[in-house]
């Protein structure tokens, strides 16, 4: 199919309601956009149709035509005649076709459903009080909307193993599954690392792992969230929460320039884990093992939760701030380094400082290692297109500030404010780190942050607002998850507080940060913060940075412009 | 061999002398008719089976030539021939015959059948319990590769065709022909879902493919010998040809018979052509067509009106053998395997395990087939085993509804039919030994006393 042809959008029907949608569709998909729910199990948008679970069984009826001429028959009403097929069709495997009708309430599609129902639970150990899945479990669901509520079962179920660990992070319960193949077709189709099956037939049938491998492909974590049933749980999240108690916020992966879109799920201020959300245009359903772990950051052994100032650790942020910002006023040769990680606003905010406080470089730690093609790519800042885009910087970052190491060389630098980036990562040596003062800002321990003079506590993406440009550049954002550990403020206040310091007045909210990011900079003429919709927004980006040579290569949805295809 | 068979396939099988070599063959005018066809157009030969109206022995008795016609040639995919010899329906042993026997008679069907769809590479699926079998194919390909007969240039046509035999592993879900094709793709025989992939478009390798049974082929052998409208001459119209019928059970002389379409009753059938019953026993039930069709009662009778708008009244005795003769009773031929049951037959018990094999056979893949067959087992080898409950009949037959119909492929219809068929036509005896168990039990309520241990 071409996707660039405007597809003409054909009439069918659900339960009477009339729907429009380009032909091809499959009648759940249908059904979901008249609103209505076909419930399945082994379909999934993203994964190749199986039919195998039978629970989206619904009447099918096929407008009548007359053989000889074509033409459609109508009724003595004028009305197209319907001719409903006796035997009952799954609808994931029916595509639409104009005129086509399904019905999912009639007594035989009602009884399809109940029939599969019923025997989905037969011999599922029905031991929900005790299953991680309990709350968001699709058997749970469909039980209550289609069981009957007691079992007619009297016979042993079936035994099958349990808690087998199937790879690192993905541990098993065979007798819970359903075969619904979901999790096979993903490591076929999406992470091709073929090595989950079945074994055994019949009702026997078992959920394995090939002999002598894992499942432990960056992807795996993946198969428990398509899971339908308490099948596949995380090792990680296994018996920590009921997922019924957990806030979730809208947040984005900060592993890469792709921008995974994800949820993030808290209690009480406690962050238990990280799911992918649906995002057609980025990462469909999908997100790495590694991209989940980055929550653990916030309550690490590392972390910065006061301000420093001479190796002191204080109470008062806001008098190191001020040392911070005394630090960079006076004869003083500045050097500004900021960060991919942070969000856009953070960025603008700091470029600010940058020039009021007179900086003579400003420069950014670049992080570039191998994509692998799906949802992590080169380029492992999350917004590099972002400090582009604000002016913090005019070319790609460079993972050595050796313009750095030259000007401390050469005594054109003796002050540097760090923003979240480690210097010695970056290349600058310890005899270079000690000629220079440094001001640090962040959210972790470093060897920078040990060697600065002040240093204010930061937050971390979950512990605030803000957006991300992603490789696409597709403005995304991400929202506040959990309160900040930090004792400070968030990153935003802190700037806006140095900038107080040199007399210029920033409101450090939000949407006044975007309302003057907005005004300033042209291609976020008319955006909000609020105006950002989920999805995230695709920016129009003056051409001087369309042409820089990115670092990215193909992933998912994402094809680098063709030049750039050239550089490794 | 009795006064009204008409042996066409089954001619010079269990003939005195008539070995599985080439040289029996050839001497018996081998290859001939497969030299006469190389010089004919494809189409041709399609039309041939087209008009002979064979229609196939597997099992469904879909016409073959209208299975041909749906081949899509357009796509410039490669065709593909893949024969049928997953003979696994109980009570089916007509394939095996052939195989054995006369192996030369399926190359030259095959042969001929892999010519007119145009298939360079053609399969012969053979059931994993027959190795003799595969073994025999493998030497009679090789014979007929030494004469020409198959390979490249065949007896310098131009025309080149392979055959390969692939073993089965043991699995009834093979003789699906999508399951097949799946296995014989090298994975686990899952039948594919229709639509999208029928054979005839997207078989194997994605690929425009024929399945056709074995029995299928050797007739197509004929059909290009004596001409479709000759060969539809035989039998009655819309049964045409002969069929092999595989009788077993409780007659004097089981066996595989061939007749013409419609030549006889099913009474004739046992009494006559089988030798009847044991002595002192009575005709209970007759399984027209392999385990999985419907079962009849001996004292059925089937009215209805036919398609000439005729009305009939037909006892089990007076059913004609054939596609359309045994439909009437509302069962089908299938493979035509007749299993016959006198009155030593405990309905529970035989019920028990045809269902215990439809369990072990269910693939697993669709929910309904997977869990009612093993559900269907556990209650009637429960049944079966002193722990009969009076509700088990009801029971019974609302899980087997829940299957027919709503399946991926016909082993759902497989499994739940015989239940079906078993507990609506004998449901008294079904009751009658809820109720002598229950009296039996210790508890006298009723229920289950001790769980029956299941395997």
């Amino acid at each position: 199919m071409n996707d660039d042809k405007k597809q003409e959008l054909i009439t069918v029907y659900v339960d009477d309601r009339e729907v429009r949608v380009p032909p091809g569709t499959n009648m759940i998909e249908a059904a979901a956009k008249a609103g209505i729910e076909v419930p399945h199990y082994c379909y999934h948008p993203k994964l190749s149709v199986a039919g195998n679970c039978r629970m989206c069984m619904v009447e099918l009826g096929m407008p009548e035509k007359d053989r000889a001429t074509g033409k459609p028959v109508l009724d003595n009403e004028g009305n197209q005649k319907v001719m409903w097929i006796p035997k009952p069709a799954i609808a994931c495997a029916t595509k639409a076709m104009p005129g086509i009708r399904i019905k999912t309430k009639s007594d035989l599609a009602r009884s399809c459903q109940e029939g599969v129902m019923e025997f989905l639970l037969v011999n599922h150990p029905l031991d929900c009080p005790i299953c991680d899945q309990a709350g968001e479990c699709r058997l749970q669901e469909f039980a209550t909307d289609y069981g009957r509520g007691y079992s007619r079962f009297v016979e042993e179920k079936n035994v099958k193993p349990k808690r087998t660990l199937l790879g690192p992070r993905v541990m098993l319960d065979d007798e819970r599954c359903i075969l619904c193949s979901r999790c096979v077709r993903f490591c076929q189709e999406i992470a091709d690392d073929d090595v989950l099956g079945f074994v055994d037939r019949g009702s026997y049938t078992t959920l394995t792992c090939y002999p002598g491998k894992q499942l432990e492909n960056n992807y795996s974590l993946n198969t428990v969230d398509i899971c339908p049933v308490g099948a596949l749980t995380s090792t990680d999240f296994r018996f920590k929460m009921r997922p019924w108690f957990l806030r979730e916020t809208h947040s984005i992966c900060t592993e890469s320039s792709v921008g995974v879109n994800t949820v993030v799920s808290s209690r009480e201020g406690k962050i238990h884990r990280i799911t992918p959300r649906r995002n057609d245009e980025v990462n469909d359903t999908w997100m790495a093992d590694s991209g989940r772990e980055l929550y653990k950051q916030v309550e690490a052994k590392h972390r910065l939760l006061k301000a420093v100032v001479d190796s002191f650790e204080t109470d008062n942020v806001g008098g190191a701030i001020r040392e911070a910002a005394d630090l960079l006023k006076g004869e003083r040769k500045i050097a500004f380094v900021g960060s991919g990680r942070s969000s856009v606003e953070e960025q603008f905010l700091f470029k600010k400082l940058a020039d009021q406080a007179g900086a003579r470089l400003t420069a950014l730690v670049g992080r570039v290692a191998e994509g692998d093609g799906l949802l992590i790519s080169a380029d492992r800042n999350p917004n590099v297109r972002g400090a582009l885009v604000t002016g913090l910087i005019n070319e790609l970052p460079e993972a050595e500030l050796s313009d750095l190491e030259d000007a401390i060389d050469k005594e054109e630098i003796d002050t540097v404010v760090a923003y979240n980036e480690d210097l010695s990562a970056a290349g600058i040596s310890e005899q270079q780190l000690a000629k220079v003062t440094i001001i640090y800002v962040g959210t972790h321990f470093n060897e920078t942050s040990a060697r600065a003079r002040v240093v204010l506590p930061a937050s971390t993406v979950f512990e605030k607002n803000g957006s991300f440009i992603n490789q696409q550049y597709r403005l995304q954002k991400f929202l506040q998850a959990v309160p900040g550990r930090a004792e400070g403020q968030d990153d935003r206040r802190i700037l806006a507080g140095m900038l107080a310091e040199f007399g210029v007045l920033v409101s450090p909210e939000i949407d006044d940060v975007w309302a003057e990011m907005s005004e300033t900079i042209e291609t976020f003429r008319d955006i909000g913060f609020m105006k950002i919709p989920s999805t995230g927004l695709l920016l129009d980006p003056p051409s001087h940075l369309r042409d820089l040579r990115y670092p990215e290569g193909g992933s998912l949805h994402y094809e680098p412009a063709k030049e750039e295809a050239s550089v490794t | 061999m009795s006064a009204k068979e008409r042996r066409i396939i089954l001619k010079n099988i269990d003939q005195h002398g008539y070995g599985n070599d080439i040289d029996t063959y050839l001497e018996h005018g081998g290859y001939e008719i497969w030299k006469k066809a190389l010089q004919r157009k494809p189409e041709e030969l399609r039309e041939e089976v087209k008009r002979s109206g064979v229609r196939g022995r597997g099992g469904a008795g879909f016409p073959a030539g209208m299975k041909w016609s749906f081949l899509d040639f357009k796509s410039g995919k490669p065709v593909y021939l893949v024969c049928n010899a997953d003979e696994s329906e109980p009570g089916t042993f007509k394939d095996r015959q052939i195989i054995y026997k006369d192996p030369h008679q399926l190359i030259e069907g095959m042969l001929i059948s892999a010519y007119a769809i145009t298939a360079k590479l053609a399969f012969i699926y053979i059931r994993g319990e027959f190795p003799d079998g595969a073994r025999i194919l493998e030497r009679a390909i090789e014979e007929a590769r030494s004469k020409n007969f198959l390979g490249k240039d065949i007896l310098g046509t131009g025309f080149s065709c392979e055959i390969h035999v692939h073993r089965g592993a043991g699995a009834y879900i093979c003789g699906e022909e999508t399951g097949l094709i799946e296995s014989l793709e090298g994975k686990r025989p899952y039948p594919r879902i229709k639509p999208p992939y029928f054979p005839a478009a997207l078989g194997l390798y994605m690929c425009p493919t024929i399945v056709n049974n074995v029995e299928t082929l050797c007739n197509v052998k004929h059909i290009a010998e004596m001409g479709g409208e000759e060969y539809a001459k035989i039998g009655r119209p819309g049964n045409t040809g002969t069929r092999i019928w595989c009788v077993s059970g409780h007659v004097r002389k089981p066996g595989y018979y061939e007749f013409e379409g419609g030549a006889l009753t099913l009474g004739e059938l046992i009494y006559d052509i089988c030798g009847g019953l044991h002595p002192g026993r009575k005709l209970k039930a007759v399984i027209p067509g392999g385990s999985s069709m419907k079962i009849l009662r001996a004292d059925e009778r089937f009215k209805g009106t036919d398609r000439e708008g005729n009305n009939f009244d037909f006892a089990l005795e007076d059913l004609i053998l054939d596609f359309d003769g045994i439909a009437v009773s509302g069962s089908l031929s299938g493979s035509g395997g007749i299993i016959v049951m006198d009155d030593t037959t405990d309905m529970v018990d035989a019920l028990a395990n045809v269902s215990a094999f439809y369990a072990h056979e269910s693939c697993g893949q669709c929910t309904p087939c997977r869990e009612g067959s093993l559900w269907l087992k556990k209650i009637l080898h429960r049944m079966s085993h002193g722990q009969a409950r009076l509700e088990d009949v009801d029971l019974l037959k609302s899980v087997a509804d829940q299957i027919p119909g709503r399946t991926i492929c016909a082993l759902g219809e497989a499994a739940a039919w015989p239940v079906q068929s078993y507990v609506a036509k004998f449901r008294d005896e079904f009751i009658a030994k809820a109720e002598n168990q229950a009296a039996g039990r210790t508890n006298g309520d009723g229920g289950i006393s001790d769980r029956v241990q299941l395997v």
